[in-house]
């Protein structure tokens, strides 16, 4: 993608362009909708730690796991997360190290939102541990040859490279807030304050800024690369049918971009429902260009899916022989074909057609593909484990149904996660105004002397 | 930053390193004074007996508690293993007729709740045309063991004696071991595992794997309590059949209990061979293919399989 001539606009048009941007991006306080939605999700949250305790007191016997079946909802979810989290990278850094300019717009929601999985990405393994209060040991007596030790490794860093490339262009936004919102209590005055780190406007600032993001974007795609990789590392280091696969490492990072830019189509439909202003933001345009990259992303990720299964089903390898028929035609079959068609198939044919990269049909297939790559997690951890012949164990254990606190805790990490992304955009601008000035053809003199003198009053 | 500050800066400096010093003297004094206590023993004498039978008096502040050679290791000793065997198991298939004596002696001897079996007895049959026998699967405590590899703190850990053991005071839980094992040999406790009374002040050791620990993961530990004391596993002494046969590769020596065989003459002559060869885990578990049967195979009758028992209640 070539670096387009921008089109440079005149003094007074620019200082127009920002007067207006300042007013959409500051944060406003919720309404209705917005408290009802904050409400829920807090409630769903409470709800989590309330079976957690109970957990940690009774023990994992309260999910439906047992000694066949003994990963379930739990670390599928930590893989949709993981994998959700990949967006960070792909929007805020790939798109930025490559030029792409209408990325600007969607690069904080996609950052947001790969904070936000990450974290409760970290948060859920902990819960699925038998032992939590043993956490330490992985410090003190960690092995560095064990899949999970990376895992831990890499998220960590990954997790501190996304929260940076979410802190440093978000900046100038919090200065804003601090100087420009009126009206709004002590303490989040103070907070935009302390968080502001006396931003100045001064052009030195946003030449470290801008310095800062290229060098953490360009660190953070083989990290990015790493998570997802690591994370299917800890399937594919076994001998079990369904995971004993060389192709996870790259199946599941295609998968993973393209959950994680279904979730941005959500924000952003979400977004301009919840604040119309945003509509000049996100345009139409935007929807289009996203609606283009879910479609390639998902027919790379057909590509990957073909080679994970067709290839075993050719051969129907003797155990791997048991684990496809219970996905092509067993128990699991119609998730698996639900997952597929709907996930996957669905959006190419849909997303192929300018028609079908308007807001709404690509907010729909945003959801479809979302749901779907839940499902398709729970599709890979589940089924190879519940497959297996087995003998002399009660009826029970045979098939693995959870239960419904395990729903109720794996239900409260996703309230989690959605309840991050709520509180940032009610206290920050979740559009990044100087980078969309830059976009739109705002010189970076008048950003930087515009913005100062408005804010020295 | 003119010179009374500093000096006031100094002078309030070395008040408070002063102060800190004091304290510590004091403190580091107070300590020792309060453990003297210990000191006031110093001529206390115990007597004990040495090997060869002879009593001696020593003083109590030199004796040390010591390993016994017979009771069962500390979560760090047992990481040492007994030196210079390499265990090795083989179970004739010929022999077994599904008693599940082995089972139920297990069971009893490390106090495990029901559902956490260690060793399972399943009815084999490879192929449509080929003859169905009954096969008993302890832990293999392979020689190249896919479960150390990965378990992310070494709770589990493999000894010089072959024997691989999990240590569960350090256990996070994680259960990646249990996915990594190709024979499916690993149990976990989802719950407050239910100890009998026989546990209660029992201390906890790797070597014995009771009192069981909620959150951990336990699987067939080859005994080593036994071992230790030159006795043989519960399940090779409980089977009546004189399946299983225990003993020491660098002895090439195997027995049952009735009969002690060479090792490598028993795999030769009988055709031994191990589970999931072909993966390379290297299993020291061998088994001798069900020919020449002690008895027909026959399957359990109603009300006699574990799962039926389970269904009872």
């Amino acid at each position: 993608m070539e670096n387009k001539e921008r089109k440079e606009l005149t003094e007074t048009e620019a200082i127009d362009l920002l007067h207006e941007l300042n007013e959409d991006m500051l944060p406003k306080k919720f309404g209705i909708v917005g408290n009802s939605w904050t409400a829920l999700l807090v409630i769903m949250l409470l709800t989590g730690i309330y079976c957690y305790i109970n957990q940690i007191r009774n023990g994992l016997s309260i999910t439906g796991m047992r000694d066949f079946v003994f990963w379930g909802i739990y670390i599928s979810n930590f893989v949709f997360f993981v994998a959700i989290s990949l967006v960070g990278s792909l929007i805020t850094a790939v798109l930025y190290l490559l030029k792409v300019e209408w990325r600007a717009p969607l690069s904080r929601i996609s950052e947001v939102i790969a904070v936000s999985a990450i974290v409760f990405a970290g948060l859920i393994i902990i819960v699925d541990m038998g032992r939590p209060d043993r956490m330490i040991n992985m410090a003190l007596h960690g092995r560095i040859q064990s899949p999970i030790i990376w895992d831990v490794m890499v998220v960590s860093t990954y997790m501190t490279l996304s929260f940076l490339l979410l802190y440093f262009p978000l900046l100038p936004g919090i200065a804003f807030c601090r100087d420009r919102l009126k009206g709004i209590p002590k303490w989040q005055h103070k907070m935009y304050q302390i968080l502001s780190l006396g931003w100045k406007y001064s052009p030195q600032q946003y030449a470290v800024v801008k310095k800062a993001i290229t060098i953490l974007s360009i660190i953070i795609i083989p990290v990015a690369l790493c998570i997802h990789t690591v994370t299917s590392w800890l399937f594919a280091s076994t001998y079990r049918p369904g995971w004993d696969s060389t192709n996870f490492g790259a199946y599941f990072v295609s998968g993973a971009f393209l959950v994680g830019s279904g979730g941005v189509v959500a924000g952003m439909y979400i977004l301009r429902q919840f604040n119309p202003s945003y509509k000049k933001y996100l345009t139409d345009m935007h929807f289009d260009k996203m609606g283009r990259l879910l479609a390639l992303l998902a027919l790379v990720y057909a590509y990957f899916s073909i080679n994970e299964y067709l290839i075993p089903a050719y051969k129907m390898k003797g155990e791997e022989a048991g684990h496809l028929n219970e996905l092509f035609t067993g128990y699991y079959a119609p998730m698996f074909w639900s997952v597929q068609f709907f996930g996957m198939v669905l959006p190419i044919l849909v997303l192929m057609f300018k028609k079908g990269r308007k807001p709404l049909p690509m907010f729909i297939m945003a959801v479809f593909v979302i749901v779907g790559a839940w499902f398709k997690r729970y599709l890979i951890v589940i089924p190879t484990m519940s497959f297996l012949p087995v003998q002399e164990i009660p009826e029970a254990w045979k098939h693995y149904s959870p239960t419904f606190q395990e729903w109720a805790i794996t239900g409260g990490s996703l309230a989690g996660a959605l309840l991050l992304i709520t509180l940032f955009v009610r206290f920050f601008p979740i559009i990044s105004v100087w980078e969309v000035a830059e976009e739109k053809g705002v010189s970076h003199d008048i950003i930087y002397t515009h913005l100062h003198e408005g804010n020295e009053k | 930053m003119n010179n009374e500050d500093n000096q006031s800066d100094r002078r309030k400096f070395l008040k408070y390193g002063f102060l800190a010093a004091g304290l510590t003297v004091v403190g580091g004094g107070l300590q020792k004074v309060l453990s003297q206590d210990k000191d006031k023993d110093a001529g206390k004498k115990v007597k004990v007996m040495t090997t060869d039978g002879k009593v001696i008096e020593v003083d109590d502040a030199h004796c040390k508690a010591a390993q016994s050679c017979c009771s069962p290791a500390t979560p760090e000793g047992a990481r040492q293993g007994i030196p210079g065997k390499k265990f090795v198991m083989v179970i004739d298939l010929s022999r077994c007729g599904h008693e599940l004596k082995c089972q139920h002696s297990c069971q009893r001897y490390h106090h495990l709740s029901g559902m956490n079996v260690w060793l399972k007895v399943f009815k084999m049959q490879e192929g449509e045309h080929t003859a169905p026998y009954w096969m008993p699967k302890p832990c293999m405590h392979c020689d190249k063991p896919p479960c150390v590899k990965v378990c992310p703190v070494s709770a589990t850990f493999k000894r010089e004696d072959g024997i691989v053991l999990v240590d569960n005071t350090r256990c996070i839980g994680c259960r990646f071991c249990m996915a990594a094992c190709p024979y499916s040999t690993r149990s976990f406790n989802w719950e407050e595992p239910q100890l009998l009374n026989e546990t209660t002040g029992v201390v906890y050791s790797p070597e014995t794997g009771f009192p069981q620990k909620k959150g951990t993961v336990e699987k067939c530990d080859f005994c080593p309590d036994m071992l230790k004391q030159g006795k043989l596993p519960h399940c090779v002494t409980a089977c009546p059949n004189g399946v299983f046969f225990m003993g020491d590769l660098n002895e090439d020596t195997v027995s049952n209990g009735a009969e002690t065989v060479r090792f490598s003459k028993l795999i030769k002559d009988k055709g031994g061979y191990r589970l999931n060869e072909i993966l390379g885990t290297e299993p020291s578990v061998y088994y001798l293919p069900a020919v020449k049967r002690l008895f027909p195979f026959q399957d359990p009758l109603p009300g006699e399989s574990n799962e039926d028992k389970e269904k009872k209640g």
